[in-house]
């Protein structure tokens, strides 16, 4: 309930927003806008993993690739040379194939984005399952090294792969009708539509894990991150509950993917790159590692200002340098920062590090 | 009955004997202590007993289940709950949330459950709040309920391990050095709450260094030294066996050429 109440404000100012880019005729900030409210999906969920279960995944981009170049190809890709396939057959009569005339009057069978973004999502939970299971029970930074091996496969894979359009990527992704009324696409008539749709989903994950960071689940994993001995003898299973947040967050990763793949139209293969994923991660410790507002406000800050172009093109190493700064000079992100606190980091830079309270 | 039965149990790192053959039962409803001087094996026993430590060989049975092979969090749901020689608290939480943690193998909602609050959510999650909070007053710390654990003095972070203990409602306690870094007062408060513990039908197996508070509490004593065990008995005898006065003041009589 009190987790429900705080979101009263922010959705006072979601529609205000809103009323002042229509009143003051400047509705294309709602574009990036809605953008930058699928990529912060992304980061409550990577969030999760980092500040709450004490992980670090360099692979999340991956993830929202997966997400995103799935749906795209299954929407588009034409299943009419293939309609005598046993499995095209069976997906079509139940319904899960769309049958249609493109411009030219070919005829087109293609995957409805709902049964897409299922298929999406499962590939999404599967891998992560898969890569989580050895990863997890090892410790240290073993997940930062495989999720980055992870996410560097997953980018050549698609930059090679004609299925999914090589350099060029996929394009003329249909729109994704959620709810009859409710389309998910890039059309101009839709802006202000998408805008609410992106922010309801956005505060709808913002909710849920807020939900389960309050819970025996949250407790657990933030028992996992504080002391893994202690949590252990509490009789946490600390690798299952590390797995599943690991694949919660993937889940999360492939639906930003999916909805802003079906907003844009299409995706291109620099958001598989692993400069995305090491962006993602800056976010998340700009955000404050432990604190899913942060992550929130600051993914969709920085991410408006980045689609704005205001780094031009030195985007990717804005977002290094705000990694190696936060590391630095903020271990609890610039919203636990305070002004005292910044000196003391100064003058410790170059110095040994006191040893952190136990 | 016995509830804890340790057989012939052994580890070793590398070339060091740390626990050798060791062997004792531990009668249900009853409060042990096991004391030796620094390097005896005391911990490496505790670690073994909670399966932090696989053992090299032997055996050990809890109510008739093998705990060889088990992970710590398998050996906590069988009823067995510790406490460290220093003191665990989980950082970032209060002393209440800590002891809510202590309640997860008595407790179901996952992840599915917690996210969307399913029915059967919230009445488990208040249950959990009871519990806790019925043990930090049983404790005696329930107006620190909603202080971060890491702010309390070490006396009261001792309180809330074992709040967080208890709320796994065990049947075995293992208790590493209750009394390490208290100051005598608090350690009389923490042998009148392990004979509490007792009483609430609640085993205890103690490691201590204090002597006054193992003499008080316990019904038995296991003594090692270098591994092994060199005698086991009531605290009134130990105090006169000739090997463990030999061992204890022996050490203060090794003094270097």
């Amino acid at each position: 309930m009190r987790n429900t109440l705080v979101l009263l404000p922010l959705l006072a100012l979601v529609i205000i927003v809103q009323l002042l880019a229509s009143w003051t005729d400047s509705v294309f900030y709602l574009t990036q806008l809605t953008m930058s409210a699928y990529y912060s999906f992304l980061i409550i969920g990577l969030c999760v993993v980092m500040g709450y279960a004490g992980q670090i995944s360099l692979g999340h981009a991956g993830f929202f690739a997966i997400g995103g170049y799935l749906s795209a190809a299954l929407t588009t890709r034409n299943l009419v040379p293939f309609q005598d396939n046993v499995l095209v057959k069976l997906l079509d009569s139940v319904g899960l194939l769309l049958a249609s005339k493109d411009v030219y009057g070919e005829s087109l069978l293609v995957v409805t984005p709902w049964a897409a973004c299922c298929a999406a999502i499962l590939t999404a939970a599967l891998i992560a399952f898969v890569i989580g299971i050895p990863v997890l029970k090892l410790k240290g930074h073993y997940l930062a090294m495989a999720t980055l091996g992870f996410g560097i496969i997953i980018f050549r894979l698609v930059l090679a792969s004609a299925y999914f359009g090589e350099a060029d990527g996929i394009s003329d992704v249909p729109g994704f009708t959620l709810l009859p009324g409710l389309t998910v696409s890039g059309n101009f008539q839709g802006r202000v539509q998408n805008y609410y749709i992106a922010w309801g989903v956005l505060l709808i994950g913002m909710v849920l894990l807020r939900h389960l960071i309050d819970s025996r689940v949250g407790r657990a994993l933030r028992a996992i991150h504080s002391s893994p001995e202690a949590a252990d003898s509490m009789g946490v299973d600390t690798a299952r509950f590390k797995l599943y947040t690991f694949v919660l967050s993937a889940i999360f990763a492939a639906l930003a993917g999916i909805l802003l793949t079906h907003y844009n139209g299409g995706i291109g293969p620099s958001e598989a790159s692993v400069m995305k994923s090491v962006r993602y991660v800056a976010i998340v410790a700009v955000g404050g590692m432990a604190n899913l507002w942060g992550a929130m406000i600051m993914g969709i800050v920085l991410n408006f200002l980045s689609l704005r172009g205001m780094f031009g093109s030195y985007d990717d190493a804005v977002f290094g340098l705000i990694l190696i700064l936060i590391m630095l000079f903020a271990p609890n992100g610039i919203l636990g920062l305070h002004l005292g606190q910044l000196r003391q980091r100064f003058a410790l830079i170059g110095r040994k590090r006191p040893a952190e309270e136990a | 009955m016995a509830l804890l039965r340790v057989e012939k149990i052994s580890k070793k790192f590398g070339g060091l004997q740390a626990v050798s053959d060791v062997s004792f039962a531990l009668r249900e409803g009853s409060i042990k202590a096991v004391i030796g001087p620094n390097g005896a094996g005391k911990t490496t026993l505790f670690n073994l007993i909670s399966g932090v430590l696989p053992a090299t060989s032997g055996e050990i049975t809890f109510k008739g289940h093998a705990l060889n092979g088990l992970r710590p969090y398998q050996v906590a749901r069988l009823g067995i709950a510790r406490t460290f020689q220093n003191i665990k608290m989980f950082a970032g939480m209060t002393a209440l949330e800590n002891v809510m943690v202590g309640r997860h193998v008595q407790s179901r909602s996952g992840f599915l459950a917690s996210m969307f609050r399913l029915p059967g959510f919230l009445s488990e999650e208040r249950e959990i709040r009871r519990k806790s909070m019925e043990l930090l007053e049983l404790l005696g710390i329930a107006e620190y309920a909603d202080t971060e654990a890491m702010n309390l003095a070490f006396g009261q972070q001792r309180a809330v391990e074992l709040a967080r203990a208890l709320a796994l409602e065990p049947a075995l306690l293992l208790l590493d050095e209750p009394a390490a870094g208290l100051n005598i007062y608090e350690t009389a408060e923490i042998g009148r709450l392990i004979t509490k513990i007792r009483e609430m039908g609640i085993t205890v197996l103690l490691v201590e260094h204090d002597m006054s508070l193992v003499m008080d509490i316990s019904d038995e004593i296991v003594v090692l030294s270098f591994g092994q065990k060199i005698a086991e008995d009531i605290p009134q005898k130990i105090q006169r066996d000739p090997e463990v006065i030999r061992i204890y003041l022996g050490e203060e009589a090794a003094v270097p050429a």
